[in-house]
């Protein structure tokens, strides 16, 4: 990936959209930040956050019946779309849905949404299934000594991950489909070339024009 | 500790690393950064809750095998697989180093590349390479330049070229345009990482012909 890619392409407007989530990430360490109250349409604690917790503190079933429907199609969609086969992302996507259940207690909702838990944990077996390699991951954060994640916190990133996914929505389809094709594909910016037919310096705008549509649209 | 550091990662290895579509050796220099780099690592996690988004919304999704919910309880009551075991903490290699060094600085197992200098070439996929490197206080690496991508991040003391100074957690990426003699403080022995796709190349004889030798 790396040859064809010049790193200083896409940087910008990525660097801007992030951004916002540095300021969030600030505030969760602080420990104290402003709630933005404004109504999206979301619920404010955060698309299957219960649910999760449910699962964390009662073994809920049914709760995690739930979450398995609205999410085992997404994962396996993922992932064949990622280049397994089907009974490969079917097995696979059973293992991601028990590793979601197995480890509920680590689940942070002052830092993820649970469709950010779920995909970095499908992402996490796919490269473990696909590509037999492992997956190192950052250090462990120790976060003194609150145990529980406060409140305002875990409303204040759900909401942000809410517009985000918003502003995400709002996209014109073929920088969707770019977005989609760079997280899903499997694919560096050159093979995407040559599956769309577009050249690299119009794909590298394209990405970089949807990070700065996303981070307007943050605003 | 993040404040002191200079130099990052870039965004799109930063989007990479989230995307799962780096080589293994470029996923732990990302993931070794992120344990020092509270910065990057928040725009790290920005990039998972894009990938968030676009599962939540993809825009075809597949139906699971009817047994599909039961089979998944039934894993699930099968148990958990033992998680590994952590590892105690070292002062110079976070915690995705310590499992693919197997323990701390200790348990490296060094071998000489000449005039001092050391590295430890780490089991990676042959996508790209990783290896971590020993150089003597005050001491030079022979001016080279690089074929691919390569980043070298200092886990101890810190090392200087015609670019800037380098200390822990800071990342120096260098590719065909960079020809540079890094050479280490004189106050402590540096220990860095360094990870590439492509060999690199000696603008010397002698670490020419050792080159093959040295894999790297």
């Amino acid at each position: 990936m790396f040859a064809e890619v010049e790193p200083v392409e896409t940087c910008g407007a990525a660097e801007a959209v992030h951004q916002i989530m540095r300021k969030r990430k600030t505030s969760v360490r602080k420990g104290k930040t402003a709630v933005n109250r404004e109504d999206d349409g979301c619920k404010p604690q955060g698309e299957w956050v219960a649910h999760v917790l449910r699962i964390r503190s009662a073994q809920d079933k049914p709760a995690f019946a739930e979450l398995f429907r609205h999410f085992a199609p997404r994962v396996k969609a993922f992932l064949i779309k990622s280049g397994s086969t089907p009974s490969q992302a079917e097995e696979c996507t059973q293992e991601v849905m028990a590793t979601l259940w197995h480890k509920a207690h680590l689940f942070d909702p002052s830092r993820a949404s649970v469709a950010t838990w779920v995909y970095t944990i499908a992402r996490n077996r796919r490269i473990d299934l696909l590509r037999k390699e492992r997956r190192p991951e950052p250090e462990e954060l120790t976060w003194g000594p609150e145990a529980e994640p406060d409140q305002v916190d875990i409303v204040a990133l759900q909401q942000e991950t809410a517009h985000l996914r918003k502003a995400l929505k709002a996209l014109p389809q073929a920088q969707r489909d770019l977005i989609e094709k760079a997280y899903f594909g499997d694919l560096s910016h050159r093979e995407i070339a040559a599956r769309t037919g577009l050249p690299l310096g119009t794909i590298k705008s394209r990405i970089r024009l949807a990070l700065d549509r996303l981070r307007h649209a943050m605003k | 500790m993040s404040n002191e550091i200079k130099h990052h990662l870039t965004d799109e290895l930063l989007m990479g690393y989230s995307a799962g579509t780096l080589p293994e050796a470029f996923n732990l220099m990302v993931a070794t950064h992120l344990s020092l780099c509270d910065a990057c690592r928040a725009q790290a996690e920005s990039y998972d809750t894009l990938g968030g988004c676009m599962l939540q919304d993809v825009s075809e999704t597949v139906d699971m095998a009817d047994d599909a919910l039961d089979a998944t309880l039934a894993l699930i009551a099968g148990g958990v697989a033992a998680d590994a075991p952590t590892r105690p903490s070292c002062d110079v290699l976070p915690a995705p180093l310590r499992d693919y060094v197997g323990g701390s600085v200790s348990d490296i197992k060094w071998k000489p590349v000449g005039m001092g200098v050391k590295q430890a070439i780490l089991p990676t996929s042959a996508a790209a390479s990783a290896r971590l490197l020993f150089i003597p206080a005050g001491a030079a690496v022979p001016d080279h330049g690089h074929k691919g991508m390569e980043l070298t991040m200092v886990l101890q003391g810190a090392f200087s070229d015609a670019i800037d100074r380098f200390a822990r957690g800071d990342v120096e990426i260098a590719d065909e345009d960079l020809e540079h003699m890094p050479v280490a403080d004189i106050s402590a022995d540096c220990i860095c990482l360094a990870v590439t796709d492509a060999p690199l190349k000696f603008n010397s004889l002698i670490p020419r012909l050792l080159q093959p030798f040295l894999r790297i």
